[in-house]
């Protein structure tokens, strides 16, 4: 990480009539970003993982600023790391899967190479492609320029404006979200007919949600599975299919 | 003056395409959202170089509206993911293989 900073910082104080902070603020930044998704995808825990993902977002946020973007810098501070990853770390922790997985067992033969050589091909294309030709042609100055005013006064003239039917359709999204997340994690009135767990699986109820064998299973000691913040669900067909991974849960008493 | 727009784009790339192997290797549903939240902020970086290259604010308003459906996104997906564990116990995409032939 150290040996590619080196390089940033050279090849780009080459380039000309570039300040020594843009410099070193850029290739800090990109240190960071670069180290923290390298470890989001390494790290064996998700929490840890989580956090190198908040370290991710900040470089990108300081990446935003050194371009500019005050108001995005702030708002992917925001919502970025102080909601999507809070809500990473409240479901990580609520499952109860915050433990090691095992990096080394590879499923699919072959998978993991033919991933990281396909993937490393075309970004050396990608990269060779913005070397030999422009990465830009057309016409600047469609939604107005970016200079003159604040940044955030630009950004909602241009919200309110030029696309304020995107941001209508945004706030329909954000309720759509918001009903499909209620509807998906609340737990329906466990009635009707009990799966078999020889049955292998309760295809018919699976749009009603979890399995109603759950409270029966559940049920005898009292511990329904709010309690343990429903986090287990000891169905009798679930455990007999917990796979090698270990990530299968078991609190009861 | 700032630095090369370059040196921007070539770090979203690479960020990009740490993501999608993150995507394609990795295990856990939790980790691969996180990957894909990887993806989704390179795109923005690159948004954002692209509007001060063309010194268009459209790029920015576009970052905006990709942060909405990124925490939509995750909103629904996180619902998902809990949806699947109260059923199966797994977060794990290798047993999740219901509809495998």
């Amino acid at each position: 990480m150290l040996g590619s900073m080196g390089v940033v910082l050279a090849a780009a104080s080459t380039s000309g009539h570039a300040s020594w902070v843009d410099v070193g603020t850029f290739a800090v930044a990109a240190a960071i970003v670069l180290a923290g998704a390298i470890g989001v995808v390494v790290a064996r825990n998700p929490v840890h993982a989580a956090l190198m993902l908040v370290m991710t977002l900040f470089g990108v946020a300081v990446l935003f600023v050194l371009q500019r973007a005050d108001f995005l810098a702030a708002v992917q501070v925001i919502v970025y790391a102080g909601a999507i990853v809070v809500l990473f770390l409240f479901v990580i922790m609520f499952l109860g899967v915050d433990r090691e997985e095992n990096i080394a067992a590879e499923p699919l033969r072959g998978q993991r190479p033919l991933a990281v050589a396909l993937i490393a091909l075309a970004t050396t294309g990608l990269l060779l492609l913005g070397q030999v030709s422009r990465w830009t042609t057309g016409a600047p100055h469609v939604a107005g320029p970016d200079t003159g005013q604040s940044n955030v006064a630009l950004l909602g003239r241009s919200v309110y404006t030029t696309y304020l039917f995107p941001f209508e359709a945004t706030a329909a999204l954000l309720v759509i979200a918001v009903v499909g997340a209620v509807v998906l994690s609340r737990r329906p009135p466990t009635t009707g007919p009990l799966a078999n767990p020889q049955d292998g699986e309760p295809i018919a109820d699976d749009a009603d949600g979890p399995d109603p064998t759950a409270d029966e299973v559940a049920g005898p000691d009292g511990r329904t599975d709010a309690t343990t913040g429903g986090a287990v669900v000891p169905v009798p067909s679930s455990t007999g299919r917990a796979g090698p991974s270990g990530s299968h849960q078991e609190t009861r008493p | 003056m700032t630095i090369n727009p370059d040196w921007y784009l070539a770090l979203g790339v690479v960020l990009f395409s740490i993501g999608a192997i993150g995507v394609l290797v990795r295990r856990n549903v939790l980790v691969m959202f996180m990957c894909v939240e990887l993806m989704l902020n390179a795109a923005n970086l690159t948004f954002v170089t692209f509007a001060r290259m063309l010194h268009d604010i459209g790029g920015q308003v576009l970052v905006f509206f990709v942060l909405v459906v990124a925490a939509a996104e995750v909103v629904v997906g996180l619902g998902i993911v809990v949806a699947i564990f109260r059923r199966r116990s797994t977060a794990n995409a290798d047993d999740l293989h219901l509809m495998k032939g």
